[in-house]
């Protein structure tokens, strides 16, 4: 639906500073019905990379397609006229405040030369798409942040376009305004098959309704994917920054503080196992411990769920003979879940003397 | 007391006004508006950007704004009998009031469409729109409340001008002023002119603080 092919965008040098290159060779695709994430702090260019898909941002070279069309290439007016088929809602709204709540829906119909009557069949029903009928006559001024954003989706799907483009659309809601606005999104998209690019810089975003996602830095996508891969191994340490805190990789400081980085006597093996997909529900744990008579000291454990599929982190203690653990080891590895040697566990009696 | 005889010259003399400020205000709007739109939009990385226009129309309406209006209305009277076929009297007058009322409107919109949020005019490029729609669809609306509070100034401004024309032959309440109230040492002349002045002004800037409030939806209580 959407490629971008070795897009680059340089903005020219202001007085006596150097070139910034915003994005540096971008080439992505984004399919037909789905929810592409970009991730990224900011001024890793990621705002940019969106803006190129309706040319509010030219590129200095590279194409866009969307649908086929290069966006590049097109004259003034046929670029306004394929913008009528890519949505776009904001991080601030951008309502105008002078328009009620319908009125603000009909815009783009009304630019777009649409009649009275038709405008009012078109909007009606997305007013209720968002749940908003009753507040169709209000002012923007008279409205929640999270009701304002339902305005401005019910607005960017008013063209009934093919693309809806999310500009850190929840970044100014709290929490629970937030996942009301990405539950919308996610069931605009399984009702209408709409394919959503959404930038944002909160992880959780991505976890909760994206099925792709690329992570960006320094104009760069530094790591790309579905969700779910991304998540469960992720490979650049800056997709680790993001993804780590949400599906808690890391063990309690408590615990950290019995680790030790090379084998002192005494001391047991600390493993790290990782789960993913429906091996999460497999009782794997419990038949190792019962074959070869191990015991596993659980530290510390989480269960996930990333687009649907459980995804879970166990650290443990293993407690036997160095046979039975390698054994072990090789069992979880042929069991297809993931395995690390985070250390070694130091008794509490030997703890001072390391 | 005054003389029904002041009291009628009073009457004639405030119609003058109102004529001459609902005219040169109308005109000046009709023309500044457009004027102080094309001065945002085509400024340096704006809608239009045109720094050849922007730079030429802003240095003439600086000229024209930095001229004091007792000298404007002297210095274009050639103009003035040209447009009016005469230079003194109330439709006279009108011509250095529109002249000076223009350059000030125009600047005073220009103000309230940069203020408009940028975003905004994103969203609507986004939308597809020309930029034609965005200045008619976007800009004017949402500047509107700016607009209606700059336009209350204007004409309370030339309601001040409109009493400088008297000096030469411009009628209306300034006139009445000096030619009764200074020149024939009538203090009281001068005090109801003065106090019809006061009048007027509070009821101009009270009713253009109504309509930019009526037009202002941005601080809508739910």
């Amino acid at each position: 639906m959407i490629t971008f092919e070795h897009l680059q965008k340089t903005y020219p040098a202001r007085g006596t500073g150097a070139p910034v290159q915003a994005l540096a060779d971008i080439d992505l695709t984004v399919e037909r019905g789905e929810i592409y994430g970009i991730i990224g702090r900011s001024g890793a260019g990621k705002s940019t990379l969106l803006r190129t898909v309706n040319l509010l941002e030219k590129p200095t070279s590279g194409r866009v397609l969307v649908d086929g069309v290069d966006m590049t290439s097109l004259s003034a007016r046929e670029l306004r006229e394929a913008r009528h088929s890519i949505g776009m809602i904001f991080q601030h709204f951008n309502l105008l405040s002078s328009r009620t709540v319908f009125d603000n829906v009909a815009l783009p119909l009304e630019l777009a030369g649409v009649g009275k009557a038709k405008i009012r069949e078109a909007v009606e029903p997305l007013l209720d798409l968002v749940g908003l009928t009753d507040k169709r006559d209000r002012y923007p001024a008279e409205l929640s942040g999270g009701q304002k954003q339902r305005v401005g989706i019910a607005r960017a799907l008013a063209s009934k376009p093919k693309v809806l483009l999310s500009d850190e659309a929840t970044s100014a809601l709290d929490p629970e305004t937030t996942t009301q606005i990405l539950h919308l999104l996610a069931d605009i998209n399984r009702r209408l098959g709409l394919t959503i690019v959404l930038i944002t810089h909160e992880i959780a975003v991505i976890k909760e309704i994206c099925h792709k996602v690329a992570v960006m830095e320094g104009g760069r996508i530094i790591e790309q994917g579905p969700v779910f891969d991304v998540f469960a191994h992720p490979k650049h340490p800056t997709t680790h920054t993001f993804v780590d805190p949400v599906i808690n990789r890391g063990i309690p400081d408590a615990l950290r503080g019995r680790l030790s980085a090379t084998e002192v006597p005494g001391s047991n093996m600390v493993l790290r196992i990782t789960f993913t997909g429906e091996r999460a529900t497999s009782p794997v744990i419990s038949a190792i411990s019962r074959k070869l008579n191990l015991d596993l000291n659980i530290w510390h454990g989480q269960i996930d769920e990333i687009q649907g599929a459980p995804f879970g982190t166990l650290v443990v203690e293993a407690i036997g003979n160095p046979q039975s653990i390698e054994a072990a080891i090789s069992l979880l590895k042929v069991n297809k879940l993931g395995v690390e040697v985070l250390g070694y566990a130091v008794p509490g009696n030997l703890r001072a003397a390391v | 007391m005054l003389s029904p005889e002041i009291y009628a010259l009073l009457f004639k003399a405030l119609l003058d006004t109102l004529q001459m400020v609902a005219v040169s205000g109308l005109l000046g709007t009709a023309l500044g508006l457009p004027i102080g739109v094309l001065l945002a939009v085509t400024g340096r990385g704006e809608l239009l950007q045109n720094l050849t226009f922007n730079r030429v129309v802003g240095a003439v309406v600086n000229m024209t704004r930095s001229t004091p209006f007792i000298i404007l209305v002297v210095a274009i009277i050639p103009f003035t009998r040209l447009v009016a076929g005469t230079s003194i009297g109330t439709t006279a007058a009108i011509v250095p009031l529109t002249v000076a009322a223009v350059p000030f409107i125009a600047r005073i919109v220009e103000g309230a469409v940069r203020e408009v949020d940028r975003g905004l005019i994103e969203a609507a490029q986004a939308m597809g729109a020309t930029p034609f729609q965005i200045i008619v669809k976007v800009l004017l609306p949402e500047a509107m409340p700016a607009i209606a509070l700059g336009l209350t100034l204007s004409v309370v401004s030339l309601i001040g001008y409109s009493a400088m024309v008297g000096a030469v032959g411009g009628g209306g309440l300034g006139d009445l002023g000096i030619r009764y109230g200074y020149q024939r040492f009538l203090p009281e002349v001068m005090l109801a002119v003065v106090v019809v002045l006061i009048v007027l002004v509070q009821i101009v800037q009270s009713t253009g603080d109504w309509i930019a409030r009526r037009v202002n939806k941005r601080n809508l209580k739910s």
